[in-house]
């Protein structure tokens, strides 16, 4: 559980170019970048619209993962849940995002950056209901997660 | 044209949850464990991230279009209802249970580890289940 501090500067440029993305997306092609909606167009399960776009996202965001991950040394990507655990929490995070519209990247990044007060409340619940899960599976069922 | 930004938006989003570490899920649960040895960082990620996007959102104020597309595609609607606030806590739930969103979910899977592979086709049929049930609520 002791993951070594990083220095400030890794999450602000990594923040800084995460908000440049957000911020292009939307000035070049007028969209909100959202994952969880991109990945629903990409595969077919949104509201419709435009896919390729979408589809497109998604192997840029592969791609610059893994060019990253060949420049950058990071601490390996540690997930310790158990199976049932992720299945679980891949449906919730599924089923969730398309329920409330959005998650981390469309209401957090973009939704908070435009002031809606949608996704302010969305940000606020599940900030709240993801710290609350991590206290019950760390400090009340003893590291269950 | 809004192709070939969707691609170099991904790939600046990609990079930018590595440099951050944001797509490792000891990261994230380490910042949502706020009892416990809380790490920060991540509030530093989402603080950050603002600054462009805010920046970009209020250029827009004063626009009609995009620069290359017909129009704009931003929600409008300001409703706070259950289906919006009860998707949250699911999906709260589910990161918190993990510690993965949908974006480091999906950059996770360079890794091609079992557990990365298993969450993202789970969260695809969380995703197929929803567009299933003909959810109808207040």
């Amino acid at each position: 559980m002791s993951l070594h501090a990083l220095h400030w500067g890794w999450p602000v440029a990594g923040g800084l170019l995460i908000g440049t993305a957000a911020a292009l997306y939307l000035m070049v092609a007028g969209r909100v970048m959202g994952v969880s909606g991109l990945l629903a167009s990409a595969t077919g399960l949104g509201p419709g619209g435009a896919r390729a776009p979408a589809a497109l996202f998604l192997l840029g965001l592969l791609a610059g993962t893994a060019a990253a991950l060949a420049v950058v040394r990071v601490p390996a990507f540690a997930v310790t849940s158990s199976w049932p655990l992720l299945v679980a929490g891949g449906l919730l995070v599924g089923f969730g995002t398309r329920l409330g519209s959005g998650c981390t990247s469309g209401h957090g990044v973009c939704g908070l950056a435009r002031l809606s007060p949608r996704s302010i409340a969305a940000t606020a619940v599940f900030m709240a209901t993801a710290a609350v899960t991590v206290f019950l599976a760390r400090h009340v069922l003893g590291g269950a997660a | 044209m809004s192709r070939w930004i969707a691609l170099v938006c991904g790939v600046l989003f990609g990079a930018g949850l590595v440099i951050s570490d944001m797509a490792n899920p000891a990261r994230v649960l380490a910042f949502l464990d706020v009892a416990g040895d809380w790490d920060p960082s991540l509030a530093l990620v989402m603080g950050a991230a603002l600054l462009p996007s805010a920046l970009a959102y209020v250029w827009r104020r004063g626009r009609q279009r995009p620069l290359a597309a017909a129009q704009f595609h931003v929600p409008s609607h300001r409703t706070i209802d259950t289906r919006l606030l009860g998707g949250a806590a699911l999906f709260g739930i589910g990161w918190g249970l993990v510690g993965l969103c949908p974006g480091p979910a999906l950059a996770a899977l360079v890794t091609l580890q079992w557990p990365f592979l298993l969450f993202a086709a789970a969260m695809v049929a969380g995703m197929a289940l929803h567009r299933l049930l003909p959810l109808r609520m207040a």
